[in-house]
C-alpha cells in the first residue's frame, strides 16, 4: 500500500504531502503519524501541503483529526504552505481547521513549533548568545 | 487535444473520485477558467462525489464543456439512485449532517460555484447540477 513519509527531525516530526490525498493514503497517515508521535516522543508535526491542489471537508477534517490526536499525545501540529487558492476555498467551503496551528512556509513553521513547545527557551538557555567569560 | 464535449464516469469506489477529479481539472483548463475558479469546481465537484458515495452507494457524474452564446463553463451533473434527500432545505443547511460528516458538502458546494442545483425524490434518488462559468465571478 502506498504510504506518506514521516521524517524524524530532532523533537519533530515532519511530513511532506506530494500527491493529493485519497480517503485511504490520508487515513492510514493518521494512524502513521499517531503511532509515530508515540513512538519517537515528538513534541511536534509539522506537515507541509504545498502540492496539495484541493482541500475538501473530508480532508480538513483529517487534519483537524491529526492535530486533536497529536495533542492528546503531546505533539503540536502545524500546517505549512498551503496553497491561496486552497485557502481560499477552504474558508468559502466554511472548514475552520480547529486546533491546527498554520503557518506560511516550514521555516515559519519550524520557529511556530519551537515556540508552541517551548524548545526555543530551552535552546537559549544552552546556547548564550555571549559565551560566559 | 480537445476533449469529447462530455464524459461520464461513475462513482462507485473512492479511487473513481479521484479519477473524476483529474477529468474536471482538464475540462475547466480547456475551457480556461481562472486557477482559483478551477480550485473552488474540483473542490465543490469532490463534496458532491462523496456524498453520493456515502449517502447513496454511488452514482454517475457527467462532466460537459459549456460554450452558450459566447459563455464558456463547466457543468458537472451527479446523478444517483439512492435513498433520496427527505428535506432539501434541511439539507442546505451548515452544519446539518445525517452521517457522520461536517454538514458543509451541500451548503458549501453551492457557495464554491456559480450555479448550483438539487433535485430529489426519496426512494427514487438525487441529481445535483453544478455550473462554473470562465466569465463568473
Amino acid at each position: 500500500m502506498e504510504r506518506i513519509p514521516i521524517l524524524k527531525m530532532g523533537p519533530f516530526l515532519l511530513v511532506t504531502i506530494q500527491v493529493d490525498l485519497y480517503d485511504r493514503l490520508a487515513l492510514g497517515l493518521e494512524q502513521d503519524l499517531v503511532n509515530m508521535v508515540s513512538k519517537t516522543g515528538a513534541r511536534g508535526v509539522l506537515i507541509e501541503i504545498s502540492a496539495v491542489s484541493i482541500v475538501d471537508s473530508f480532508m480538513g477534517r483529517i487534519i483537524g483529526n491529526i492535530a486533536s490526536m497529536s495533542r492528546i499525545m503531546g505533539a503540536e501540529t502545524v500546517v505549512v504552505g498551503m496553497q491561496p487558492a486552497v485557502a481560499i476555498t477552504l474558508v468559502e467551503l466554511g472548514i475552520t481547521l480547529q486546533g491546527v496551528h498554520t503557518a506560511l512556509d516550514v521555516e515559519k513553521g519550524m520557529d511556530l513549533l519551537l515556540n508552541k513547545t517551548g524548545l526555543d527557551q530551552l535552546q537559549k538557555q544552552e546556547e548564550p548568545d555571549e559565551p560566559a567569560e | 487535444m480537445s476533449l469529447p464535449s462530455n464524459e461520464t464516469i461513475r462513482i462507485v469506489r473512492e479511487q473513481d473520485v479521484v479519477l473524476l477529479l483529474s477529468r474536471v481539472r482538464e475540462y475547466s483548463a480547456q475551457v480556461s477558467l481562472q486557477p482559483l475558479n478551477q480550485t473552488r469546481l474540483i473542490t465543490a465537484a469532490s463534496e458532491m462525489a462523496r456524498n453520493m458515495l456515502r449517502y447513496a452507494n454511488g452514482g454517475r457524474a457527467t462532466i460537459e464543456a459549456l460554450s452558450k452564446n459566447a459563455r464558456t463553463g463547466v457543468k458537472i451533473t451527479f446523478l444517483d439512485e439512492g435513498p433520496g434527500i427527505p428535506d432539501i432545505q434541511q439539507a442546505m443547511t451548515s452544519g446539518f449532517s445525517t452521517g457522520n460528516g461536517l454538514g458543509l458538502g451541500l451548503p458549501g458546494a453551492r457557495r464554491l460555484v456559480n450555479e448550483f442545483d438539487i433535485q430529489s425524490k426519496p426512494g427514487k434518488g438525487t441529481c445535483v447540477t453544478i455550473i462554473q462559468w470562465q466569465d463568473g465571478r
